[in-house]
This record gives C-alpha cells, structure tokens and sequence, in this order.
C-alpha cells in the first residue's frame, strides 16, 4: 500500500471538534459531513484539499471526544495519509477502524512543511519528502492493523476473518 | 513483575494469567454503551456485519443525552433509529427522554457499571466508571459495533501513571480541582495510551462524586483510562445502586509504573482551565484580573451530580445571579433533578435567576441549550475548552468546579468562595 501527495500541515493538539464541530454531528450523509471538515482550524481546507493530499501535524492529534465522524470526514476529504507526531489513542483505533492510514513519527512531524509532496509506503513505514530530498522512517503497522487496512476498515476485516 | 489493577482486569477479561503493557489482547465485555451520536453511526456499521444480531440484550446501553430532548429533525431522525434498532433487538437498557440522563452519571446511579467490569463506550468519556473500579474507556462506533456483535474487543495493555494523593482538601475545593491541577501538571497528552490510577490514604476523604469528576477527564489528559480501587466507600455506592455482583482488583504491589506523582490534596486551591486547552490552568488566586463572564454552565458528565448542585446551590442560596450573566443549570440525571427538587436546590437556582433545564449534554459540545455567540465568555463546569466548543470559534470557556462556577455567576467574573 502506498499513498502519494501535498502536505496540509497543522499544529499540536489538533482535537475533533476543530476537524469537525459538534453542530455538525446530527448530519448521517458523508459528503455533507466531510464539506465542513477541519471548518474551525482552517476555514479554507475543502477549497485546498486535493484526492491524495497529506496531513502532518504535530503531538496528539485528534485529541478529544471519540466521534468516529472525525476520521470519517478526513478519509471522505480525500485524505490518503495522517502523519503525527503522536494520536490521541480513541482517534488512532477510529482510523484504523475506518481505514484511514495513519503513521507516528517525530521527525517527520517536526520536519515537513505545509505544501511538499510525499510518498509513503505503508508496509515498511518509509515516508519521502520530495520536496525537502529527505526520508523518514515512521513505525510501520503490525500485520493485523496492515489487514484492517488492506480490507479498507475492520467491518470488511471481521466479514472475512 | 507485578501487575497494575487496569492489568489485573484486562488479564481476567482476556482469560489469560498475566499481561503486560504492549501486548495485544482481545477481552470480552461487561457493558457496550452508545449515544444518540455514536450509536447511528455503529448501527449503520452494524449492517455491514455478515453476523447479524447483537451478542447480548442485557449487556448493551443506548441512552439519548447529547442533542436530546431532540435539537432538530436531524437529531430526531437520529433517536428515532436508536429507538427503532433498541425495538428490534429488544435491547433492555434503552434510556429515552423521560427516563434518559447524562450517560456517565445514568449508568451507574443505574447499577449497570460495577467494579470489575470491562467497558466500552462510544463516547470518550466513558473512562468515568473507573471510580467504581472498573475498566472503561471510549472508543468509536466501529468498535462499537463490533462490541455488540460480538462482546469482544481488542485492546494493547496500557503502561500507567500513579497518582498517590495524600490528605484533605478544603471546603471549597473539589474532584474537579484535582483533576484540572493534574492535567495542568501533565498536559493533555501527558497520560497518552496510558492507564491513570490513583491511590493513597487521600482518597478516603474523596467522595463517589468526586471520584466520578476525576476519573472522568482522564481522557483530557490523553488516558485510556482512569481507575480507583475499592474501598467501604465504593461498596457502600454499588450495594445501594446495584444488584450485580461485582469483583474487586488490586493493584500488585510490585506493579510497574511509568511514572509517580504525590498530590497533597490539602495544599490545592480552586482552580480554572482557560482557553482553549484542559491544560491551560491557573489558579482563581493567580488569575490577577477580573475576566467578564457571559454565561455559567453547571452540569454535563463531569459535573451534573448532586454533590455538584448542592456546592452551587449553597453559594447561590439568597443571592442572584448577576446582571448580564446567564446561569444555566442541568441535573445529570432524572434521579438527581427529583432529589435537588426535593431538597429545595432546584428552589434555590431560579429564585437566584438561573434556568434548570432537563438533563442534556447540550451547551457542553455546543449542541444546544447555552450555545455562544463570537466574543462570548462562559465559565462551565464541563470537561473541554476547545476552540468553539460552545458555539461560535471566537467564543470562550473556562473550566472549573461547581463552587467556582456558582461563585461567578453571582460576580459575574472568574472568582472562587
């Protein structure tokens, strides 16, 4: 598995009522949901987002309630990768969960600036700034998480368990 | 190697004669639990599942608390699926409005969390019946679902943080300034991945409210979970709530911890997290200037018990809510609303100028009930600050306890009694 894409690059602590607020959360269709995605962080992200794209940003992202909306908004957006230095752990089984690649790694976090395009390979856990000529070394996923990702999210994962 | 007592359970849950932090383990559950927000989203998952059904009626809770009574006809359409869904499955804790409260103070005022068990909950405040000694944590609805399919989900063995904290605090100050002390201590991401337990002989001067406050926002200092062991206290608390045995765990003695902290509970003051980080925490003393307030929320899942309305009520008793302030008040649960009726709180509150509203998580994730508008402060006694966690992005809100919440609203700026 591999993802290819631009950096949107955010902060530390980004929680899950700025990627996606609360007033939002009645809302069942996906699409409606994911047009008002990272809405109280960066009012311009939808118009940016392209399918691909990847997000850095720095310690516990994802940080606060446990609404599964959070990563469904992002993975709807066309996100095809989250880079952090650490996830808040229920953001981090939500997106497994849901099949939305995710990887921990501090240098990268530090290191990679909003607008550089990367390649990840999520098996070994490579991630390579193009732009910035660097490769960093992310913790690659046991193989279990590898399969939930592979079969797109855990309900395609358990169906062929 | 010893085992910590969040070890201890997860080891029983997961049949196994030991674990240790890292390992990877599947446990079978107590206790799956939903809201009208998570459980739509973990139904429609549910759907998916070639297995059909859930693993077991009595072991489910869905309650309505978050945009309940119902905000909209999205919400609406939202409940009604819960409702539908508890109907065909028969499911036997289904809380609707009427019978519903804030999940966390609902679930064991109820007697369905007892010490011993293995919880999840599609809410990240779940954490809250570590008080009882039990294991419980948030997750999402995915695993939601998969938990009532099946009664099992996946865990890695956290690693913990001990908080032994020692002696008695003052009056005035509560569970609520212990646990903003300590996230202001660790920061939001200081206990991440990891189990909070707390010990020491200053617990017996912790009441079951406070215990529930703290364990509460162990998530807002990035903890899988929070946990107190079993004293005369918490005995006292399930036999009196509950019909369900329970099982007691200790911690070993030679258990490993990351890291230790002592908290002298006698030497806390009040305290108040502001904007916009749990972690953003002074206290009132240190505060040095008079911040304005629009509006004053007492209640949510970290607050809304009865101990809480009494400390407010005793602050309020006589007085009024000040000019310009809003003061909002929400009950936890129907149980606790009769009972502050009964003792003349509820009395109290709207002579004072307050609205008491039907419980409702409402204002606390800015669903509804006390939303801000831009440029609007709130102090509340809920569990985050976020950037427009009330309502609009340029709105505040600042965290503190019952008393101090109270206290201000008669101000009408941050101050403690």
């Amino acid at each position: 598995m591999e993802a290819k894409g631009k950096v949107l690059r955010y902060g530390d602590n980004v929680d899950t009522d700025v990627i996606i607020p609360a007033r939002y959360l009645a809302i069942q269709d996906r699409k409606e949901l994911a047009s008002h995605c990272m809405e109280d962080i960066d009012k311009e992200f939808t118009k940016k987002v392209r399918p691909g794209d990847i997000i850095v940003a720095g310690k516990n992202f994802g940080c606060g309630s446990s609404r599964e909306h959070a990563p469904i908004v992002i993975k709807e957006s066309g996100i095809s990768c989250v880079i952090a230095e650490t996830f808040a752990r229920i953001f981090y089984r939500n997106a497994i969960n849901i099949g939305l690649p995710i990887i921990e790694c501090k240098e990268a976090s530090e290191e990679i600036k909003d607008g550089d395009e990367l390649e990840i390979d999520f098996e070994t856990g490579t991630i390579r700034d193009v732009t910035g000529g660097r490769t960093y070394k992310g913790q690659p996923f046991p193989p279990f998480m590898q399969k939930i990702m592979k079969a797109q999210g855990l309900v395609n994962y358990i169906n062929e368990g | 190697m010893g085992m910590t007592m969040t070890q201890k359970i997860l080891a029983k849950k997961a049949g196994l004669d030991r674990v240790e932090a890292g390992q990877l383990i599947e446990a079978n559950l107590d206790l799956v639990l939903g809201n009208d927000i998570t459980s739509p989203v973990a139904i429609d998952v549910m759907k998916g599942f070639k297995k059909k059904g859930v693993f077991d009626k009595e072991k489910i809770a869905l309650v309505m608390d978050h945009f309940v009574p119902n905000r909209d006809i999205k919400s609406a359409e939202n409940c009604k699926c819960c409702r539908e869904f508890a109907r065909d499955h028969e499911i036997t804790n289904f809380f609707d409005t009427g019978n519903m409260g804030i999940e966390h103070a609902l679930l064991p005022e109820s007697g369905l969390t007892v010490a011993g068990d293995c919880i999840i909950g599609a809410d990240s405040h779940t954490c809250t019946y570590g008080a009882l000694g039990a294991f419980s944590t948030g997750v999402g609805s995915t695993d939601m679902a998969a938990g009532m399919a099946t009664g099992k989900a996946w865990f890695k063995v956290p690693g913990a943080i001990k908080f032994n904290l020692t002696g008695k605090s003052s009056e005035w100050v509560s569970g609520k300034d212990v646990i903003l002390h300590i996230i202001g201590m660790i920061g939001v991401d200081g206990a991440l991945y990891r189990s909070m337990e707390f010990t020491g002989d200053g617990l017996k001067n912790l009441s079951m409210d406070d215990r529930f406050t703290i364990a509460n926002m162990a998530i807002e200092a990035g903890g899988k979970n929070g946990i107190f062991p079993v004293d005369e206290l918490t005995k006292e608390y399930l036999e009196k709530h509950s019909s369900r045995p329970y099982e007691i765990y200790e911690a070993d003695p030679d258990a490993v911890y990351d890291e230790e902290y002592t908290i002298d509970l006698s030497k806390l003051k009040s305290t108040v997290a502001f904007p916009h980080l749990p972690s953003n925490t002074k206290t009132v003393d240190e505060i040095g200037e008079k911040i304005r307030i629009d509006q004053a929320v007492i209640g949510s899942c970290t607050n809304g018990r009865i101990s809480d309305l009494r400390a407010a009520a005793k602050l309020m008793k006589g007085k009024k809510v000040a000019d310009n302030v809003r003061c909002i008040v929400i009950p936890g649960t129907q149980k606790i609303y009769l009972e502050a009726l009964k003792e003349g709180l509820i009395e109290t509150f709207i002579e004072a100028g307050a609205a008491v509203s039907t419980p409702t998580c409402g204002p606390c994730l800015g669903g509804h009930m006390g939303i801000l508008a831009a440029g609007e402060r709130c102090i509340s006694t809920t569990n985050r600050n976020f950037v427009g966690r009330m309502g609009h992005v340029d709105s505040e809100v600042y965290l503190a306890s019952p008393a101090v919440a109270a206290y201000s609203a008669v101000c009408g700026y941050i101050a403690a009694p």
